[in-house]
């Protein structure tokens, strides 16, 4: 239940895709196109409220004249761009990308990925057993959400919805530089001494699960977080007047998580955290 | 912006270094003590955010004084600037010259980079940890590049004080305090006159108001600037003119190249917080382990450098163009330069106009020497000709390419060379604000540059009306701390600005979306100083020199296995083999590495490759910065290999997944095969080679797109590993 703003009109420019002419809106990114073409590119650091970092770059094509590959998800289509998104080049880059990440990082919470390392052939495991890792313990220091770096990819997500593409809290930065960059507040503190409001828009946003609920973590260390047997209600919060909308996760008749749709032209997915958090009340049976 | 601050609180040294850059805070919301207005009125916000940029001279201020920055001495600068403090600790762990752990006040840097690693590194540290042994209040840092190859194996002695010239350590070259709102009017005016501007270098200071000195830059305005021209500074531009040090009488008698700051400047000197060390930097070249323990224990004793013409061996050969100044001309005097045919460009730049100028450097065939080759000229017309304003002129001093040391050269020998060219530029593209980005091991080039802007500021060659012409143009001096990939034009705009030195993605590029996202044009050092010479010898003659698509004199750092390792300046056009011959290559010649870490190797039998832009290409090799490191069959390649690796995996700044995880994976497959070859390594090297293709195609930048140069070219033209 949502309505989509229709925006004001764009011109169509026309470009080649795979060798199809394309028309797309003015402004429109390549992927925005292989989108509506039908053509599934995969994309990890990509958000849908947020503008794209490009720093996974598994999302690569080739762009005829360009020395480099081009990241599809912030790359604006230009009229008579010649786009090609399966190459052998591009999809050795994808393939290499994606091992370097299975390498390095646990995705195994991440959505999708399973099927892009079987789809590109991709073999983490052929770095050896000493392939560095992060190697990291989760950092649970507060009883909202929790912290699983072992499982970060450093998409930069969670630091713009925190700074000022939308929480303007601006608790969380990358530190430290190269493979040793990690997110983290100031002065690498637990969450409680930090500029933290909770408000779990980074939650929202991650794409590996290496921020989640500490209902959720709870859940998968004890073995019984189960997505199949969940439901989710979307519905509207109850504790102020702006309306946000909030999709309750129930699992066993307790709700295990709270998101918000990221198409709602309010909040686009943000919510306080009231909205995200304050949930046990509904639940208090005694 | 509801900023959160913890409870840590800075020392009164650091608040002390902090306040000596900005100026007391006027309220409690920028760290005060709280006064009864504070509480009936909130003040700072934007007019504090746009001084963003000056987090790095910051954390420079901080580094400087203390050795480390601490909790609270970063929280206290972020409330000063309005930083979230969960960015500016992303910043200040960002660079390599900064710690957030408690150090000692004294950093030893050892280069263990290609040339000094040759040349002995891993002795000298060992030796000097040695003789230095556990407690000695020094911490040795094993590190990239100092940039001194050619006196290899090279150490530089850093070490935290007070600065004995005066409280702005971290501030050299004098801030025109305007951020990017403020645009870019001639010399900050109307940043002076900000009422919201909190007090700032070169306004009025209560005397005494912060520890350590008086008014920070009112002395040094009013003594560095002729009379008359010290008085407009003072009133009408903060930090123009009045940062300015070095003029005063016997720049030869201070201590020299010891500190950014020189200049006598009256002070308090009642705080007993004070430290009895002043800060010192010492630059040892070539390093024995006990000159430089030596160095380490008494850096402001340290022997003098060698002059900069002694890294030029052709010095004094009356057919140089770029280097005919080191070694004959003073580099203090700008009477001197004058007299050398200084400052002959600015005013022929001046009869031909902006567009004139632009047509010279177009018709001179110029390409940029930093590496990319791109022509300058049409660089400065795709900036002059965008119609947002300001333009900003940046000049890219951060020269940390293992193996060059060019740049450095020039600043050091022929600092006002540098100055007019940025001038010139500026003038061509309609930009009347030039950063000039130094990398922050260069003490002394900083040194020079400091002395020659200021000197030029006071005698109207910077300023509002240079020459009379009516051009109103400054510079400020922007120190690195310690980042290669800041050399990345991009990254180094983010660097300025306050953010991590992490590349952008183009498009759009810097003539159109650059500095604080305005039209800027990005230059090199040697490419600047190359259009002197197009001005006073006409496009046409410069044209002539060299080949013809890569025109002029070009500019070689010589070093490793040679007799006279050094600066040299050829025609473009000059054989690899003739520059070595000149270089007094040694036998036994194993390799040459072109470019530099992200260039590649050749053969001693390819010596006959043309030193062009197209040759090289050609030769299926790049001259990329002018690097040419010569090794001996002494040098054992793999290791060679692996420093490479681990070099890029150091500096590479983790944004994008290619570069991140590959460099780290490159370099493991190194380790892993660092002793073998054939088949036992064949695993290896085609692992290497995926991944080093990916890299290529999908890194965000240059860093991670050339990384995987060096060994590939090791490994296809000299066969390692085989």
């Amino acid at each position: 239940m949502t309505v989509t703003p229709l925006g004001i009109p764009r011109r169509l420019l026309e470009f080649t895709l795979d060798g199809e002419p394309v028309r797309a809106p003015e402004g429109s990114t390549i992927l925005d196109a292989c989108r509506a073409a039908g053509k599934d590119i995969p994309t990890l650091c990509e958000g849908d409220t947020l503008t794209p970092k490009n720093a996974c770059r598994v999302c690569v094509v080739e762009v005829e004249g360009s020395r480099t590959l081009v990241p599809a998800c912030s790359r604006r289509a230009e009229p008579g761009m010649r786009v090609r998104t399966g190459t052998e080049r591009a999809r050795h880059s994808r393939k290499v990308v994606l091992e370097l990440l299975a390498s390095s990082v646990d995705l195994s919470t991440t959505p999708r990925v399973a099927a892009w390392l079987k789809e590109y052939e991709a073999k983490p495991d052929r770095f050896g057993p000493d392939a560095a890792r992060l190697n990291e313990e989760p950092k649970v220091d507060n009883d909202l959400y929790v912290r699983d770096y072992d499982k970060c990819i450093l998409c930069y997500k969670c630091v713009d919805a925190c700074g000022d593409q939308w929480q303007n809290t601006f608790a969380i930065s990358v530190a430290g530089r190269g493979f040793d960059a990690r997110i983290a507040v100031e002065h690498d503190a637990p969450l409680t001494d930090s500029a933290c409001v909770y408000c779990g828009n980074c939650i929202e946003v991650c794409p590996t699960g290496a921020l989640s609920f500490k209902s959720e973590f709870d859940m998968r260390a004890a073995g019984t977080w189960d997505e199949a047997r969940q439901t989710e209600t979307t519905t509207v919060c109850a504790y102020c007047g702006v309306g946000c909308n909030l999709t309750l996760h129930v699992q066993d008749n307790e709700i295990v998580k709270v998101t918000s749709p990221h198409d709602n032209p309010v909040t686009h997915g943000n919510l306080c955290i009231k909205g995200r958090f304050g949930y046990q009340h509904v639940q208090n049976r005694d | 912006m509801d900023l959160h601050f913890g409870d840590s609180k800075p020392t009164d040294e650091e608040r002390a270094a902090v306040d000596a850059l900005l100026g007391p805070p006027e309220s409690s919301w920028e760290g005060a003590d709280r006064s009864d207005a504070d509480l009936r009125w909130a003040r700072g916000g934007r007019a504090a955010r746009d001084r963003r940029d000056l987090l790095l001279p910051g954390l420079h201020a901080l580094n400087d004084r203390v050795g480390w920055i601490s909790e609270g001495a970063l929280d206290y600068l972020c409330r000063r600037l309005t930083v979230p403090p969960a960015e500016a600790y992303g910043v200040a762990t960002f660079y390599a010259m900064f710690s957030v752990r408690p150090r000692p006040a004294t950093v030893l840097h050892v280069c263990t980079d290609l040339a000094c690693t040759a040349a002995g590194a891993a002795g000298l540290c060992a030796g000097v940890e040695a003789r230095l042994g556990p407690g000695s209040g020094v911490q040795v840092e094993r590190g990239p590049c100092l940039g001194l190859c050619e006196r290899a194996p090279a150490a530089l002695v850093i070490r935290a004080g007070e600065d004995p010239a005066g409280p702005a350590p971290g501030n050299p070259g004098g801030k025109v305090p305007t951020g990017p709102a403020h645009g870019d009017q001639a010399g900050g005016n109307a940043a002076g006159k900000d009422p919201a501007r909190p007090a700032f270098a070169g306004e009025a200071v209560p005397a005494g108001g912060v520890p350590g000195g008086s008014a920070p830059g009112a002395g040094s305005g009013a003594g560095d600037t002729a009379p008359g021209a010290g008085s407009r500074a003072r009133d009408t531009t903060p930090g123009v003119g009045s940062r300015a040090r070095d003029t005063t009488p016997g720049v030869g008698s201070r201590a020299r190249d010891t500190t950014p700051g020189v200049g006598s400047r009256a002070r308090d000197t009642t705080p007993g917080w004070r430290r009895d060390i002043p800060r010192a930097t010492a630059v040892v070249a070539p390093a024995t382990p006990d000159a430089t323990v030596a160095a380490a224990t008494a850096p402001e004793n340290a022997p003098a450098e060698p002059p900069p013409a002694a890294a030029v061996p052709q010095a004094g050969d009356p057919a140089l163009t770029l280097l005919r100044r080191v070694g004959t001309t003073d580099p203090a005097s700008l009477d001197d330069y004058r007299a050398n045919g200084g400052y002959a460009a600015l005013r022929r730049a001046f009869a031909l106009g902006p567009a004139g100028v632009i047509r010279e450097v177009t018709d001179s065939g110029l390409l940029g020497r930093g590496g990319a080759a791109f022509p300058t000229g049409r660089k400065w017309q795709a900036t002059a000709s965008q119609p947002d304003h300001p333009h900003y002129l940046v000049c890219n001093a951060d020269e940390s390419e293992p193996g060059t040391f060019k740049d450095r050269v020039l600043m050091e020998g022929d600092p006002y060379a540098l100055v007019e060219a940025m001038t010139i530029a500026a003038y061509a593209t309609g930009a009347h604000r030039g950063y000039l980005y130094l990398r922050g091991e260069y003490p002394r080039a900083l040194h020079r540059m400091e002395h020659a802007i200021g000197r030029a500021r006071a005698r109207g060659l910077l300023g509002d009306d240079i020459l009379g012409q009516g051009h109103s143009f400054d510079i400020e001096i922007r120190r690195g701390a310690g980042a290669y990939i800041c050399g990345e034009e991009t990254a180094l705009f983010n660097s300025i600005e306050g953010h991590r030195g992490e590349p952008r993605s183009k498009p759009p590029f810097p003539v159109e979306k650059g500095l604080f996202g305005k039209p800027t044009v990005e230059n090199n050092v040697e490419t600047l100083v190359n259009v002197l010479p197009v001005l006073t010898m006409g496009a046409p003659a410069y044209a002539a020199i060299g080949t013809e698509r890569s025109t002029g004199p070009k500019l070689f750092c010589v070093s490793g296995s040679v007799a006279r390792p050094g600066v040299y300046e050829l025609p473009f056009g000059a054989t690899l083999g003739e520059l070595l011959t000149l270089a007094g290559v040694r036998d036994n010649l194993r390799a040459v590495l072109l470019g530099g870490a992200a260039g590649g190797f050749v053969r001693p039998d390819e010596l006959d490759i043309p030193l062009t832009f197209e040759g090289t290409r050609e030769a299926g090799t790049t001259l990329g910065s002018g690097v040419v490191m010569a090794f001996d069959d002494t040098v054992p390649l793999p290791r060679l290999l692996l420093r490479i690796a681990e070099f890029f995996r150091d500096e590479s700044c983790g944004q994008c997944v290619p570069c991140r995880v590959g460099t780290v994976r490159q370099e493991e497959a190194l380790h892993r095969i660092v002793e073998r070859t054939g088949a036992d390594a064949a695993g290896d090297v085609a692992l290497l080679r995926e991944v080093g293709r990916a890299m290529r195609d999908a890194s965000i930048c240059g860093l991670g797109q050339t990384a995987w140069n060096a060994v590939e070219s090791a490994i296809d033209r000299l066969g390692a590993y085989e």
